[in-house]
């Protein structure tokens, strides 16, 4: 029990947090319903899906500056392609979108194993260049997406023979979100390369000499965070209905996220559900603050302090348990 | 000895050019800077002129100090991502602030956030271990909130940038940029600092062996601390640099030198990892970037083109650095 608590302790605090949150708003604003739930949901997709790229390529031990870049790019390469297009077509272009973010990840991967420059410097110089891509395919706003796309992210779902009181409160978001991520991470996580990528992010060198392929376990994690950043940028396009070439302010939130998420910086340890709750917790804070009226610069005053407190006492707990 | 030294010439040339390299590691940047401006030259006949190469000193300048952060935080493991909120709430309140001030005042006041933010900084990553780049990027995120709140309240004030501040962004004295007159005597510090000095020395342990120079009785958060505060104090200074070289504050004026500062200590040899680098090869790092914008911009090409060959050249250089300098 203790060891249970020991190990997903983090996590059970964080959906604490995120409860004692969700009951905060609705002290604050009795009329918190299902609706404003819905937009909550929609508003951190992309954000959920950034923290997702991050924190693959975090547990491996490295670190995706890209991740904002990569967003924007699949964002506008989805939206160009579907300007104009039909709804079938559609269903071509979110494969090949998917396609492209996969294989820029892995580029990532293989630039960092083949160049052996630093991960931090390679994907900064990936920002640059997949920024100026996306700067190619739209030099400005614009694109379109298809119907059906974007149905996905509006509205609850309906589950046969769930009361419609319940189903309200399931926005379609949030069932995309789990399904995606659900879809990638879970058979990831059973398998020898989820170990693997534990494995190498956790002692690179006892890794090797167990006889995991480091090179090619960091290329494949990467190349997943580049999945999870296509899919990232296939809900901007879904949920603004454009792609806009200028990326969003997603990096340092996956960064602070996944900190917050119980990852630990420097690999091999965490899991997906901490960032993922600790987005949700990061977006309703700003929904809160938003409520109470306080002025969006102040709210942005608060929201990083929130974000370095918490990852301070973050870190000082975990020296604490090295020391103990 | 002449028989067994050379055994075949050919290789042996080579390798003692690698060798050469890698004992001086400016050379091989020196020679990058010769051949971008050697193909600047050629692309536009005539433009590698004075005024050219001051122009270029000066835009290279803010960079290079900037890069002066990067280069001392990367010696010890970290990194300072808040250098381009500090200088922009420097120069965004100094040119507020002197409207009601003396310049001298001014100064003083816009001084306060930079020490506080170095402060915030040094505790988190000295104290708390927080990873540096993690709290600089929040204590960023704060100071930008700050500003903008603080915009708020002078809104109608206007901004003024003191002349001095302008003769020293953008004057030239025969032919030379004033601002070397900052330049010059940071460089040295910063130089004389980190290879002649104690707390040089502290810096190049902690980032070389943390474990090893703890156990030799240096006191990390103390260096941790100090090392921020300076770093932000010098990210202050560069701000009032930069205003009076741009000469329009605004809430974003020193944010997009941030990434191409860690770009020049990289390009320039520092380690991200810590322990190994200094500030020569940064200054030199500043000065192929400022050049390689210019090549860019006379290349007429599309912003996103720009972008992206950009990134390819930071990425190019620094794999090929690492190869000339670390292979031996």
């Amino acid at each position: 029990m203790t060891a249970f608590f020991r190990g997903k302790g983090w996590v059970t605090g964080l959906f604490i947090m995120l409860a004692l949150l969700l009951v905060f708003t609705r002290v604050i604003q009795p009329n918190y319903g299902a609706n404003d739930f819905g937009s909550l949901v929609r508003a951190v997709l992309p954000f959920a899906f950034a923290v997702a790229a991050q924190t693959v390529v975090v547990i491996a031990g490295g670190i995706d500056l890209s991740v904002a870049s990569m967003m924007a790019l699949t964002s506008v390469i989805a939206a160009a392609m579907m300007d104009g297009a039909t709804e079938e077509f559609a269903l071509l272009v979110v494969p090949f979108v998917l396609l492209v973010g996969l294989s820029l990840g892995a580029l990532n991967g293989i630039l960092i194993v083949v160049t052996r420059v630093p991960d931090i410097v390679v994907t900064l110089a990936m920002l640059f260049v997949l920024q100026g891509a996306a700067l190619l395919v739209l030099d400005a706003p614009g694109g379109s997406a298809a119907e059906w796309l974007k149905e996905l992210v509006v509205g609850t779902a309906s589950v046969p023979g769930v009361p419609e009181a319940v189903t309200d409160w399931i926005p379609k978001g949030l069932l995309l979100l789990l399904v995606c991520l659900g879809i990638v991470w879970i058979p990831l996580r059973r398998s020898w390369l989820g170990l693997s990528i534990y494995a190498i992010g956790s002692n690179q060198l006892a890794a090797f000499r167990s006889g995991v392929p480091v090179a090619r376990t960091r290329i494949i994690a990467y190349a997943i965070g580049g999945l999870f950043g296509a899919m990232g940028g296939l809900t901007l396009t879904m949920s603004t209905g454009i792609g806009a070439p200028i990326p969003g302010p997603y990096l340092l939130a996956s960064v602070a996220s996944v900190v917050l998420g119980g990852v630990v910086l420097g690999g091999g340890r965490g899991g997906l559900i901490g960032p993922i709750v600790a987005v949700f917790i990061l977006r309703l804070v700003r929904t809160d603050l938003t409520l109470l009226a306080i002025d969006p610069n102040v709210a942005a005053i608060v929201e990083g302090t929130i974000m370095v407190v918490v990852v301070m006492l973050g870190a000082f707990l975990a020296m604490r348990g090295r020391t103990q | 000895m002449s028989i067994s030294a050379a055994p075949e010439p050919s290789v042996s040339l080579r390798r003692r050019i690698k060798r050469f390299m890698s004992d001086q590691p400016l050379v091989p940047l020196l020679i990058l800077l010769a051949l971008l401006v050697i193909v600047l030259q050629i692309l536009r006949p005539g433009i590698v002129n004075e005024r050219w190469i001051a122009n270029t000193i000066k835009f290279a300048i803010p960079l290079a100090l900037l890069a002066g952060c990067q280069t001392m935080t990367m010696l010890t493991g970290g990194i300072d991502l808040s250098v381009g909120t500090v200088a922009t709430m420097s120069a965004f309140i100094m040119s507020t602030q002197v409207i009601d001030h003396s310049p001298a005042v001014a100064i003083l006041i816009c001084m306060i956030p930079a020490v506080l933010i170095g402060v915030a900084n040094g505790i988190g990553v000295g104290i708390f271990r927080v990873h540096p780049l993690i709290m600089t990027l929040g204590t960023s995120l704060i100071g930008i909130g700050c500003l903008q709140v603080y915009q708020r309240t002078v809104i109608a004030t206007g901004t003024k940038v003191p002349d001095f501040l302008g003769w020293l962004g953008t004057g030239l004295s025969y032919g030379i940029p004033n601002a070397l007159l900052l330049f010059v005597p940071a460089a040295g510090l910063i130089i004389f600092t980190l290879s002649r000095t104690g707390f040089g020395r502290l810096l190049y342990a902690v980032g070389d062996n943390e474990k090893a120079a703890r156990l030799s009785g240096v006191v990390y958060w103390k260096v941790i601390t100090t090392l921020y505060v300076i770093s932000s104090l010098l990210a202050g200074i560069v701000g009032l640099l930069y205003v009076g070289l741009i000469k329009a504050p605004s809430l974003s004026l020193v944010e997009p030198l941030v990434l191409p500062s860690v770009a020049a200590a990289v390009i320039g040899g520092t380690s991200i990892f810590g322990g190994r680098g200094g500030y020569t090869g940064t200054i030199l790092g500043a000065l192929i970037l400022t050049v390689l914008t210019t090549l860019l911009t006379v290349l007429q090409m599309p912003e996103g083109a720009r972008r992206m060959l950009f990134g390819l050249i930071i990425l190019l250089v620094t794999a090929a650095y690492l190869r000339i300098v670390e292979d031996r």
